[in-house]
């Protein structure tokens, strides 16, 4: 652990009413060196990058930065200091160009009233070249991808000459091969002495990726140290406070019995020939880059999409599901990417959202049936251990794991054949992954075939007993847990294209 | 602080409506002798009555994510229609039919505007008003029809030798919404839809067709309100009724029903339409000009929404 210091937290305390967020915090964020900083949701991580980033200014300790104790009084200030965040939510004007996004609200000037409009692409072009981005700058924000935006913002970082680059799980919404790209140029930029704060779900990456660590747990610092010393189990049980051996549960066995099978299903331009059967009590999963095609057909399975020809059949009927409403009464359930959009209505109570998909059974001559409500939601409200105050807490002030079991929860008060799960542990801390992973296992012992969508690698050989490697809307091969391997998977994703 | 504020926006939501109403009641008592008069106290109601009837639907319509802005001029046209079968055909019962099935109509073409052209409700009922407005001014050319003596039982009977029709059919139509916003799937739709729309079609639901039905279930109210004012006024009025919306969604709003949808409830809506009642009335009995009511009910209405906001922040910042 050599180079400079150039920002150092000390003994930092932040309290809200009636909580004490943070106490005794202590990091060290050292130049060309990327700090993990890991803990669970709720640990204190956007807390602590809040006060660094000069969001929350009413704070106890010390701040010092090259040695200097500062107390910075806005975000402006922060970027003053060379600090800088990308937060997860990126924050962009999707109707303006990247140029213009770059320098929003800092234009160069032309007079005192213009703005420089040659300059302001002069600057921009010059970043892209540097970083060797080949992307044109009059191009619209919102034309760009997730990962292409999230290059901009570091780009944006680096024209206010940042130092420090804090970076709130950069990762969720990139494919494998993008979240590639951005730790190559991580790296590149590690080389010039910029200092990264890393903070991502994927444990992986963390060892992938960094160089330091530090573990933060409700509000307390817990350890520091060079990524080198430590492992993924170690770093678990220090983010958790006890030892977790494997958040992958072992996979029950399955029979041979076919619940699920979809031939040649096609949608022009979307997916084509996809064919594959789940038997009753089988995981299968969908591995594959984002966008390519994995959530489209799961979709046109459930009747949110339409699909050009193939057929769907069900414990060996042929459906045709013209609508999501058909699916749900054909015995398909799926558990959408994003969860906050489709998941749940966030203002109402566990108790509405269990009731809102199962109406067909929950409700006589347009009457709701409030007991039989009741007592659902309450079975499977314990069932899952879903922690709340009770069912009549409103989901959106759940946290993201909580939120997951409600949604989860939805289905399975009904008789579900097939469930289809897409990115069910994104953005969900790993105490609350694996009691999903568990739920999982759970389910397909009662008999469900399952289909489980996912873009974390680990995750989707952990818990499937068949992977089907999807690339370009095309299944590139179907491997076994066994046989099936990350560099397998990626290999046939790049042969396939 | 924060904390601070966030139990006074939660404890305006479940008892501050009430709570204010009660404290304008006493307020009112104390400054004028004359407003604890039974006599007041049914006008109150009286009045407000018409307004609430349609506040009933707009209630629906708001906790949809929704909004009817031609629910004046529905009400006008209802009434106006009304009015002229009875004046055509004598037939009481034809002439609420007529305006209860304008109301109606007009509600599904709003309903079919907003689910099958995907036109904004904001503009779609826009448009509706000044299609209505045309209509009435063709059909009465811009005059009072007279001549309906039948109807006046419906504005002007008492129940029980004291409480006008009026003010009970608007109590009722307040218990019917409430029973069915709380105790029906269609009532969880409503919030559902008004909380997260997307949610609600991934859950199979038919929101498209959910909306049409509570764009006409609103506008029958309309409608009622319509041939109830009829009743008031025993006359057609094609000048009365435009504005009425604004008053009912005032209702809904200082009611603690979140504009954002997905929140609130009908008996908010009646207590916020007497809590307008009163104050309008308090500052007739002291002799306030109309000018400083409306610079009130501005305040009311601002002031009831900037709560609502703060609630909302407070979710934003967990």
């Amino acid at each position: 652990m050599n180079g400079k210091v150039i920002v150092e937290l000390k003994e930092i305390r932040k309290e809200f009413p009636g909580v004490v967020a943070l106490d005794q915090v202590n990091m060290k964020i050292r130049e060309g060196s990327v700090h993990a900083l890991a803990g669970e949701n709720g640990a204190g991580k956007s807390t602590l990058m809040k006060i660094l980033s000069g969001t929350y200014t009413n704070y106890g300790g010390e701040v010092l930065i090259d040695g200097k104790t500062v107390h910075m009084k806005s975000e402006k200030e922060a970027f003053a200091n060379g600090i800088s965040i990308v937060a997860q939510e990126l924050n962009y004007v999707a109707e303006l160009t990247i140029a213009e996004n770059m320098y929003i609200g800092r234009e160069p000037k032309k007079g005192k009233y213009f703005v420089d409009v040659k300059k302001r692409l002069k600057d921009c072009q010059a970043l892209l070249d540097m970083m060797g981005l080949d992307y044109n700058p009059n191009e619209k924000m919102g034309h760009l991808s997730v990962a292409q935006r999230q290059m901009i913002e570091i780009l944006k970082s680096l024209s206010r000459n940042a130092r420090v680059i804090i970076m709130d799980e950069p990762t969720s919404a990139l494919t494998s091969k993008e979240a590639e790209i951005l730790f190559r140029k991580i790296k590149e930029l590690k080389q010039k002495g910029i200092a990264f704060v890393f903070i991502s779900h994927r444990l992986n990456e963390l060892f992938e990726i960094c160089d330091e660590y530090t573990v933060l747990r409700d509000g307390k610092w817990i350890a520091s140290g060079a990524i080198k010393d430590t492992d993924q189990d170690h770093l678990i049980s220090m983010m958790v406070g006890r030892a977790i051996e494997d958040i992958y549960p072992p996979l029950p066995p399955h029979t041979d019995q076919t619940v699920f099978a979809v031939e040649n299903l096609s949608s022009a331009g979307v997916f084509e020939d996809i064919s594959f059967e789940i038997h009753a009590g089988e995981i299968f999963g969908f591995a594959g880059m984002m966008g390519a095609g994995r959530s489209e057909v799961a979709r046109s399975i459930f009747g949110m999409d339409s699909y050009d020809t193939g057929k769907i059949f069900i414990d060996g009927q042929e459906k045709k599901f013209h609508s999501i409403r058909d699916a749900i009464r054909g015995s398909v359930a799926m558990i959408t990417e994003d969860r906050g959009a489709y998941g749940f209505v966030g203002v109402r109570s566990i108790e509405d959202n269990i009731a809102l998909p199962n109406l067909d059974f929950l409700v006589t001559n347009g009457w709701l049936r409030h007991e039989e409500i009741e007592k659902r939601s309450k079975d499977i409200f314990d069932k899952l251990r879903i922690k709340a105050p009770g069912i009549e807490t409103a989901v959106g002030t759940l946290s993201g794991g909580n939120q997951q079991k409600v949604v989860l929860a939805k289905w399975l008060v009904r008789n579900v054949r097939l469930l289809i799960l897409d990115e069910p542990t994104r953005g969900i801390d790993v105490g609350a992954k694996q009691e999903i992973y568990n739920l999982i296992t759970e389910l397909s012992k009662q008999g469900i075939a399952i289909l489980l969508i996912s873009s974390d690698m680990p995750e989707v050989l952990s818990m499937s007993h068949r992977i089907a490697v999807v690339a370009r809307g095309k299944i590139a091969g179907i491997l076994s847990h066994e046989e099936a391997t990350q560099d397998k998977v990626m290999k046939m994703i790049v042969e396939a294209n | 602080m924060k904390e601070n504020k966030r139990s006074a926006a939660v404890f305006y939501r479940k008892y501050g409506i009430a709570l204010i109403l009660v404290i304008l009641f006493v307020a009112s008592a104390l400054v004028n002798h004359n407003f604890l008069k039974p006599r007041n106290l049914i006008n109150i109601l009286t009045q407000i009555s018409v307004v609430t009837i349609i506040a009933c639907g707009e209630e629906m319509l708001i906790v949809s994510g929704l909004i009817d802005l031609s629910a004046g001029l529905i009400c006008t046209g209802s009434m106006c229609f009304a009015a002229g079968v009875l004046v055509n055909t004598g037939s009481v019962l034809l002439a609420i039919l007529t305006g209860l099935g304008f109301g109606a109509l007009c509600g599904w073409i709003n309903g079919f505007l907003v689910t099958y052209f995907k036109l904004q409700a904001f503009i779609a009922t826009l448009a509706m008003t000044n299609i209505v407005k045309g209509a009435v001014q063709l059909y009465t050319n811009g005059q009072a029809i007279s001549g309906v003596d039948k109807i006046e039982w419906l504005g002007h009977y008492k129940v029980a030798g004291a409480i006008p029709l009026p003010v009970v059919i608007m109590l009722a139509s307040v218990v019917v919404i409430a029973i069915l916003m709380k105790h029906t799937s269609l009532g969880l739709l409503i919030y559902s839809i008004g909380g997260n729309e997307k949610a609600t079609i991934a859950s199979g639901i038919n929101t498209n067709r959910t909306k049409r039905i509570i764009f006409t279930l609103s506008s029958l109210l309309t409608g009622l309100a319509g041939v109830v004012l009829l009743g008031r006024l025993v006359a057609g009025m094609p000048s009365v009724g435009e504005g009425y919306e604004f008053d009912a969604i005032t209702a809904v709003v200082v009611g603690g029903t979140s504009f954002l949808g997905g929140i609130g409830s009908v008996t908010g809506a009646l207590i916020g339409s007497i809590i307008v009642g009163l104050i309008n009335n308090i500052l007739n009995l002291l002799h306030v000009s109309t000018q400083y009511q409306l610079i009130v009910k501005g305040v009311l209405i601002a002031g009831a929404v900037i709560i609502d906001t703060m609630t909302k922040e407070d979710k934003k910042g967990m």
